[in-house]
């Protein structure tokens, strides 16, 4: 019996789409047998992310409508045999499906896979409850923004109401130079505030736009930061314990190594 | 010139400061489902229900959240005008 985590924010454009792909490609390439669910019905992303979206010919609301089998419906992964994908529906909206059809789906899915990732769509209303309804476990995603926090503290609420205890966080985009700076929030100040236990800290890295022009998530590549980042959720989700990056590290310079010698902080 | 001191020794008014404060302030009341609105309504009921035991100054009233970790507590601050007649208690 595999574990269903659902990956939500309530604010859009924090990376959830892009976390679910790098956690689900990143246990793919740990051995793990994986699903990903977009569950954003009518806005579909994650097949993009994953570089799918020309396989499609059944999705999520074909499964639930039993227009399709499930098995038909899963679009295999090309890099991994282990790794699958159900779409969302791109012409219909999130009323198409309800939270005991998901339930039903979700709970099917977890029998057949190690691992069943939800890709929850922004906002709190029935794309929310869909996405969450057949989930084990919570990821929160926040970058560090007033606004983003702001709505992570609202999903936090809202995953406590439906019975969804001990989410985890994933802080997105840290720049480690303005964090330094003082001009942006660190990873203290976000779990002080959200009171959270901490899944994954990722730096912002450009490279993730170059990973989803190509369709390649950025955890297959062993260059890049926020890949390394997400190996390392990978792997604390699979009960290993993983220290977090040292973000200061890169942009320290010589005056910073020289008072880290020194036994200065700040 | 200030601004160049400021950056030179380390800066108090870092933004991140500015950011944390501001979002304590709106997620006491995002957790408390009460906007400043609908405090300040409360605050003008709690005035009119005193008025009838207590004469109060109305003008120095306060009523705000305050937070310590994870307990949350509605504070009112009540001054009162004059001594309190005991006979009519």
């Amino acid at each position: 019996m595999g574990e269903a985590i659902v990956i939500t924010s309530g604010k859009g454009g924090v990376g959830k789409t892009t976390t679910t792909a790098n956690i689900g490609a990143g246990l793919a390439q740990a051995g793990q047998k994986v699903a990903l669910i977009d569950a954003d019905i009518g806005l579909r992303n994650l097949d993009v992310v994953m570089g799918l979206e020309n396989r499609i010919v059944y999705d999520l609301v074909d499964v639930v409508e039993g227009f399709a089998k499930l098995k038909t419906a899963l679009i295999k992964d090309k890099r991994f045999e282990n790794l699958y994908l159900l779409p969302a529906a791109q012409t219909r909206d999130k009323t198409a499906v309800s939270p005991e059809q998901m339930r039903d789906l979700v709970g099917e899915m977890k029998e057949e896979f190690d691992f069943v990732l939800i890709d929850c769509p922004a906002g709190i209303e029935q794309g929310f409850k869909n996405a969450v309804a057949g989930s084990d476990k919570a990821v929160v995603v926040a970058t560090p923004e007033v606004s983003s926090v702001r709505d992570a503290d609202r999903i936090i609420g809202l995953l406590e109401a439906e019975e969804k205890h001990h989410p985890s966080l994933i802080v997105n985009r840290i720049r480690p130079s303005m964090v330094k700076k003082g001009d942006m929030m660190d990873i203290n100040d976000m779990i002080e505030i959200l009171a959270i236990e901490l899944l994954g800290v990722v730096p912002d890295d450009e490279f993730i736009v170059v990973s989803t022009n190509r369709g390649e998530p950025a955890v297959l590549n062993p260059q890049s930061r926020a890949g390394e980042a997400y190996r390392n959720v990978t792997r604390r989700l699979m009960g290993e314990n993983v220290p977090f990056l040292k973000l200061e590290e890169e942009s320290q310079g010589f005056i910073g190594r020289l008072r880290k010698m020194m036994g200065i902080k700040g | 010139m200030f601004d160049l001191f400021a950056r030179v020794f380390g800066r108090d008014d870092a933004s991140k400061e500015v950011a944390k404060e501001r979002l304590r302030l709106v997620l006491v009341h995002d957790r408390a489902s009460l906007s400043p609105q609908a405090l300040e309504n409360l605050k003008n009921d709690l005035v009119k229900v005193i008025s009838q035991y207590l004469d109060i100054d109305d003008q120095g009233f306060r009523v705000d959240f305050s937070r310590d970790e994870d307990a949350m507590a509605l504070v009112a601050n009540i001054p009162i005008r004059k001594k309190v007649n005991r006979n009519t208690l």
